[in-house]
């Protein structure tokens, strides 16, 4: 950390300036806040972000469509398969694709999982975040098991290039329904178990209730998604305001806090979890043998014209807006990134707050840099 | 750029309903209303957009309080701005489309109505070069703040190597 201090004409000192990251390891990242203090007091705080830009939009328009889909993977890179899928359903979209139902079934199955893979991997590090050394070990296990399912699936454990435009790669391996239940098992024993270690924690909550709460008129304002926005109170959730895939099949439940402190934002993700499980599991029994790639023809070339898809991934609304000129590269691609939204409110959230909370409420909004800066 | 006919994805209710409400709330005749796939378009005149972003925040029947997302799509000759909004009390949704000249490509900023829009506006000038008037602080957002030249444009090379 580098420390400036402010001196005015007496000589005595004003506010200090303190660059926290890019190497700091509560930014989750390459990210630098540069907080100005009086005291302990936060007085402004301004974030720079850019470590991380890699054009990829840019490298989208002189890419195939199908080779887009692995540029997709390396957005947001703790929950690869969500940025595949928004992605492939932006060029179905425009191609007018029917897909099969296996293909959406696994894609449901897979996608939700990777959501509760990234929601373990925050609660370790939130654990971390705010002092508590044990969670993260329990984070890492249960996403683990994840992990080595997904290899299992698609060969790969990051990036899987796995969901293609039209379905997905190839069908589920044998035996991954036994191997699924049982992870499910697991799952299940683990989030209760995680649930205990931290939830009520009594310096876990000290450090986290009633911290930094947001407004649900900011929240929106600032164009905040997923469990942040959810944790102000507003039920919002793309999958059953606006459903896309087969999301309209399930019966799921979306948990909402009532604050919009650290701690709710902690917690939504918690119930959302299990939600997802409980996806999964329903999806397993409604899933039957079947296609898993709808017919078209082997170089994807969607006719003119533009789209925009949103999805829900584990950090929030996902959109891609895709514009096609008829060729076989796309005309142009936007991201709408979900972490890139919710960490422009960063800089309201700090204004005022204790410099010991910084690192907490940065950690609650759960960003991942390869999504902001793209 | 006009799409093709979509077959399965149509307007929705609400969505139907918005376009026909708009054109008796907006009252302005130099804006042209269309649809595109599932969403409500409006073409608007670059000097018009604060006053109807304003309009759509705030009128009580559409309620546009979530800026989803703003980008900058380069044709060559014009620079497109999209502005892909929605309201979560009404249920609706939108593009606002702005043509720009390419060679002075300015704009009023929308970041006193949607905060959310900062960033966004950020990002364009950064990549694009456009020129967000009244923004806060119109600084480079992604890339370092020496670089020369707007690397979204179509105009910028890609690849500079040769394929071999």
């Amino acid at each position: 950390m580098e420390i400036n201090k402010n001196v005015n004409e007496s000589g005595s000192m004003v506010d200090m300036l303190i660059n926290m990251g890019p190497q700091h390891p509560s930014t989750h990242g390459v990210f630098r806040l540069v907080l100005q203090l009086d005291g302990e007091l936060i007085v402004d705080a301004e974030p720079h972000i850019g470590y991380l830009h890699r054009g990829s939009e840019k490298l989208c328009e002189a890419e195939s469509y199908s080779q887009v889909v692995t540029l997709f993977d390396r957005l947001d890179y703790v929950a690869n398969l969500n940025g595949e899928l928004a992605f492939c359903m932006a060029a179905e979209k425009l191609l007018e694709l029917e897909i099969p139902d296996r293909a959406w079934y696994i894609r449901t199955i897979l996608c939700e999982l990777n959501r509760i893979a990234s929601h373990m991997l925050f609660y370790g590090v939130y654990g971390l975040d705010a002092g508590a050394m044990t969670p993260v070990l329990y984070g890492f296990r249960e996403r683990e098991r994840i992990q080595s399912l997904f290899e299992q699936v698609t060969g790969a454990r990051m990036m899987h290039n796995y969901i293609r435009i039209g379905g997905v790669k190839e069908d589920l391996p044998s035996g991954f329904e036994n191997k699924l239940y049982s992870v499910i098992d697991e799952l299940d024993a683990a989030i209760e178990e995680c649930d205990e270690l931290l939830t009520q924690n009594e310096a876990f909550l000290a450090r986290t209730k009633n911290v930094s709460r947001l407004p649900i008129e900011d929240a929106v304002n600032f164009g905040v998604t997923g469990p942040i926005l959810r944790s102000t109170g507003l039920i919002e959730d793309v999958r059953i305001s606006e459903p896309y895939g087969i999301y309209d099949r399930f019966d799921f439940g979306i948990p909402i806090g009532n604050t919009g402190d650290c701690w709710d934002r902690y917690y939504v993700r918690m119930q959302e979890m299990r939600e997802s499980l409980s996806i999964i599991k329903q999806a397993m029994k409604q899933i039957e043998p079947g296609e898993i790639q709808a017919k078209m023809r082997r170089i994807v070339r969607p006719p003119e014209g533009e789209c925009f898809v949103r999805t829900e991934s584990p950090r929030g609304d996902l959109g891609v807006f895709l514009v096609s000129d008829g060729s076989q590269n796309p005309y142009r691609v936007k991201v709408r990134a979900p972490s890139f939204a919710n960490l422009q409110a960063i800089k309201h959230m700090l204004e005022g707050v204790y410099v010991a909370d910084a690192v907490v409420i940065l950690g609650s909004l759960d960003i991942v840099l390869g999504e902001v800066d793209r | 750029m006009e799409g093709t006919e979509h077959k399965n994805i149509v307007l929705s209710e609400v969505n139907q309903k918005l376009l026909e409400l708009l054109p008796s709330i907006l009252n302005e005749p130099d804006v042209e209303y269309g649809t595109k796939i599932d969403e409500v378009v409006l073409n608007v005149p670059s000097n018009l957009i604060h006053p109807i972003c304003k309009t759509l925040h705030l009128n009580t029947e559409l309620f546009f309080d979530y800026l989803r997302c703003l980008s900058v799509v380069d044709y060559k000759d014009i620079l497109e701005i999209n502005y892909h909004l929605f309201s979560y009390t009404k249920r609706h949704k939108m593009v606002l489309k702005c043509e720009l000249n390419p060679k002075k490509p300015v704009i009023s900023s929308v970041s006193n109505i949607w905060k959310a829009a900062n960033w966004f506006e950020r990002e364009s000038h950064d990549l694009f070069g456009v020129v967000f008037k009244d923004h806060p602080s119109l600084d480079r957002l992604l890339l370092p703040d020496d670089f020369e030249g707007n690397p979204g444009l179509k105009s910028y090379p890609l690849h500079e190597y040769k394929e071999w």
